[in-house]
């Protein structure tokens, strides 16, 4: 399952990052903020509508991303 | 000739210390620590967008020139601003040598993600001394960490500090004063290593070291995860971010009431002064209808913009303002702009140039030119003394009760204008122009933090200075030259009406009106409006001095609110508040625009389209208003 599919207060671990092929970029600037495969994610909220962008705790730093970065993001419960 | 050598080029020559970290780990706080700078520190990512450079000379007495740079999560760079911290550490950066050293700043309540940056510029063969910094917050959250058993494991010197009050600087120009660093061997820059797998072999670097030092648990639950659930909350969240702009609007002329009246006081007290000790003739003129009113009729906003400030000294602080963007994120996108451009255009209500040099933190160049583009949109500081005036002039000071002014909210609803405006047009060009690549938001959330009174105090001390200095400088002289203008030539024999009206400003000011008349500005608005372009600000003062020559009765000449009063009509004033919330800005934003986009298409396609922007919107606002019998 993917990041954005997380429901909120979930937590989880990163297995991979791919990234949309419009934005081959993407996995390397997910990576710079800490989403490596083995790091802790928690989602802390949504906004409306639509859930989208969501709030997202990576290791010990809070990142706010859109919905379609956060479907980059592989993770395993 | 060769034995000379231009003091600039030694400097450019001399030892350089470049700081390098991720964005927000305070490297401009120390910065400012190490050189006496006063570059601006805010609770953000993304304050700093330039290199700036500073001086300073260690304990031994050799003198290092420091480098402050953008922050940057990793040394690929995604956007401008980190493209110039990675070019400078490459060596690559225009005008400037590659650093002898690099001090790297870290979060200390943060490794997990700073040291993964830490390791990348170790790579680069530079010599590295690490500051820890935040050492208080991390002990705060019962996570202190050991320097000296970090420096044994990453291999370079550690110097915990506390940037924000100084604690640490001693040991670190110490350390800094270190021989061995300056004088060593210089390695050639590693590049070209994929950046993946280095990231993830970082990472488990990092994990280990975190595990030896006892730090490899996660953060428990902070106090700015309990705020955000609040701040942050669905429902809530919007709610407040209203609430907050709303009372800051209210604030600026609830609490500004009494210091301006003081203010004005004064300068009709100096006035009066003049009148009496300097004879009748053109230098009692200059001095009380030129200098007095023109610069008085600016000075007086001073407390309004001192409370501007301090609002928005308070929220850059405080960690708000990310928060702010990312409650707007939706908003932004459905305009086809990024989360990210809220905090370049939130700045832009102080003054638009840092707001449009923000816009560098912006990955996508289309995203960052519009961004550019609607930023002179947002309301800046300097047209506040416009707004003020003429709401003072026109809009009762009625209650509505629950403590919301009529002003007040006039004045809320022109910037509302302002950002309606700002957000139809990047609706416009995102429904003219393709883009293909999905915008990105990626941004960080950084812990909330008490503003001490000290920097917020600094802060706005420093805006006060610029204020003051921009009516020293260029509104003192422009409102000089105005006088001079409106002065001579001296009316004709025999002539009838105010004898301004014979003079080069009134004949300028008439030719003006042909283009101003069908939205309702008079010769002396038409007039203002030229100096305007220099500072908005010298818009008031010129019409200050202008009715000040105008008006035969002394007494009523030193203030210009209930001349505007009896002299315009509502429509007039209407029009011309919404000739200001669109008219183009100062020319130094073009010249700003100019160098940001590298060029003059830019510059030239803002000016014409807030131009006709404005005039549109004045002539609409003037024939409604005239229409409705104002
Ligand atoms: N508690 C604490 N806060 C600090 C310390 N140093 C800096 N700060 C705060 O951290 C925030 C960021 O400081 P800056 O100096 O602007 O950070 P920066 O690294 O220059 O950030 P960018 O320019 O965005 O890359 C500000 O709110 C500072 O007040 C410190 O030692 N302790
Ligand atoms: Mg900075």
């Amino acid at each position: 399952m993917t990041l954005a599919e997380l429901s909120r207060g979930a937590s989880a671990i990163v297995v991979s990052v791919r990234a949309p092929p419009e934005a081959p970029e993407w996995v390397e600037w997910l990576e710079a903020i800490g989403f490596l495969p083995g790091e802790h994610v928690r989602v802390i909220t949504h906004g409306i509508p639509g859930g989208d962008p969501l709030v997202v705790r990576v290791g010990d730093s809070t990142f706010a991303l859109r919905r379609i970065e956060a479907d980059c993001v592989t993770v395993q419960l | 000739m060769k034995t000379t050598v231009a003091p600039l080029n030694f400097q450019r020559r001399g030892a350089l210390l470049a700081l390098v970290g991720n964005p927000n780990a305070g490297k401009t706080a120390l910065f400012n620590q190490l050189t006496g700078a006063r570059q601006k520190v805010a609770n953000y990512a993304g304050v700093t967008v330039e290199r700036k450079e500073g001086a300073t000379a260690l304990p031994s007495g050799r003198q290092i020139r420091v480098l402050d740079l953008p922050g940057a999560y990793a040394l690929n760079p995604r956007s401008e601003d980190e493209r110039i911290t990675a070019d400078v550490l490459f060596g690559r950066a225009h005008g400037e040598k590659r650093p002898d050293v690099v001090l790297c700043v870290v979060d200390a309540s943060n490794l997990r993600r700073h040291l993964r940056l830490v390791l990348a510029v170790k790579r680069l063969g530079l010599p590295v001394v690490v500051a820890l910094n935040m050492v208080d917050r991390a002990a705060a959250r019962g996570r202190a960490v050991d320097a000296t058993r970090l420096a044994e494991l990453l291999g370079v010197p550690v110097l915990p500090t506390v940037a924000i009050r100084g604690e640490g600087m001693a040991a670190l120009r110490e350390q800094l004063d270190d021989s061995a660093l300056w004088d060593g061997p210089i390695h050639a820059a590693h590049v070209g290593a994929s950046a993946a797998p280095v990231q993830s072999a970082d990472h488990e670097t990092v994990q280990r070291i975190l595990e030896q030092l006892g730090l490899d648990t996660l953060m428990p639950e902070t106090p700015s995860d309990r705020i955000d659930r609040v701040v942050l909350h669905p429902l809530a969240g919007p709610a407040i971010l209203a609430l907050v702009l709303f009372l800051v609007f209210q604030a600026v002329f609830a609490w500004a009431e009494w210091p301006m009246s003081l203010i004005e006081a004064g300068t009709a007290w100096l006035a009066a002064g003049v009148r009496t000790l300097v004879p009748a003739g053109l230098l009692q003129s200059l001095l009380a209808d030129g200098v007095i009113a023109g610069l008085g009729g600016v000075i007086v906003f001073l407390p309004q913009i001192v409370i501007l400030f301090f609002f928005i000294l308070v929220l850059e602080e405080s960690g708000y303002l990310p928060r702010g963007a990312f409650l707007l994120d939706r908003v932004m996108g459905g305009v086809g702009l990024s989360g990210r451009a809220f905090i370049p255009l939130l700045s832009s209500f102080a003054c638009a140039i840092p707001g449009i040099m923000a816009a560098r933190t912006i990955p996508q160049s289309r995203d960052r030119w519009v961004t550019i583009m609607v930023a002179p949109l947002m309301t800046c500081s300097a047209r506040l003394p416009v707004y003020t005036l003429l709401i003072g002039a026109f809009i009762p000071a009625h209650e509505l009760g629950l403590g919301i002014g009529l002003q007040g909210l006039v004045l809320f609803g022109l910037y509302l204008a302002g950002i309606v405006g700002g957000v139809a047009v990047a609706w416009l060009l995102h429904r003219f122009t393709t883009v293909r690549t999905p915008r990105t938001l990626m941004m960080e959330l950084p812990a909330y933090h008490w503003p001490s009174a000290q920097s917020i105090l600094l802060g706005l001390w420093q805006r006060v200075q610029i204020f003051l200095a921009r009516v020293g400088g260029i509104i003192l002289t422009l409102t000089i030259l105005l006088w001079f203008l409106a002065t001579f030539p001296a009316p004709p024999e025999g002539a009838t009406g105010p004898a301004i009206e014979h003079s080069f400003a009134g004949m300028l000011g008439r030719a003006l009106t042909v283009v101003f008349e069908p939205i309702g500005f008079n010769w002396q608005i038409s007039l203002a409006l030229v100096p305007g372009m220099a500072a908005r600000e010298v818009t008031v003062s010129a019409l200050a001095t202008v009715y000040a020559l105008q008006v035969t009765d002394e007494a009523a000449a030193e203030t210009l609110q209930p001349i505007l009063a009896a002299d315009w009509s509502l429509p007039t004033a209407l029009s011309l508040l919404a000739w200001f919330v669109f008219a183009p800005q100062c020319l130094s934003t073009l010249a700003t625009v100019r160098r940001e986009t590298g060029g003059m298409t830019g510059p030239a396609l803002m000016a014409a389209y807030l131009f006709a922007l404005a005039y549109l919107a004045s002539f609409i606002t003037y024939r409604t208003a005239l229409a409705l019998g104002g």
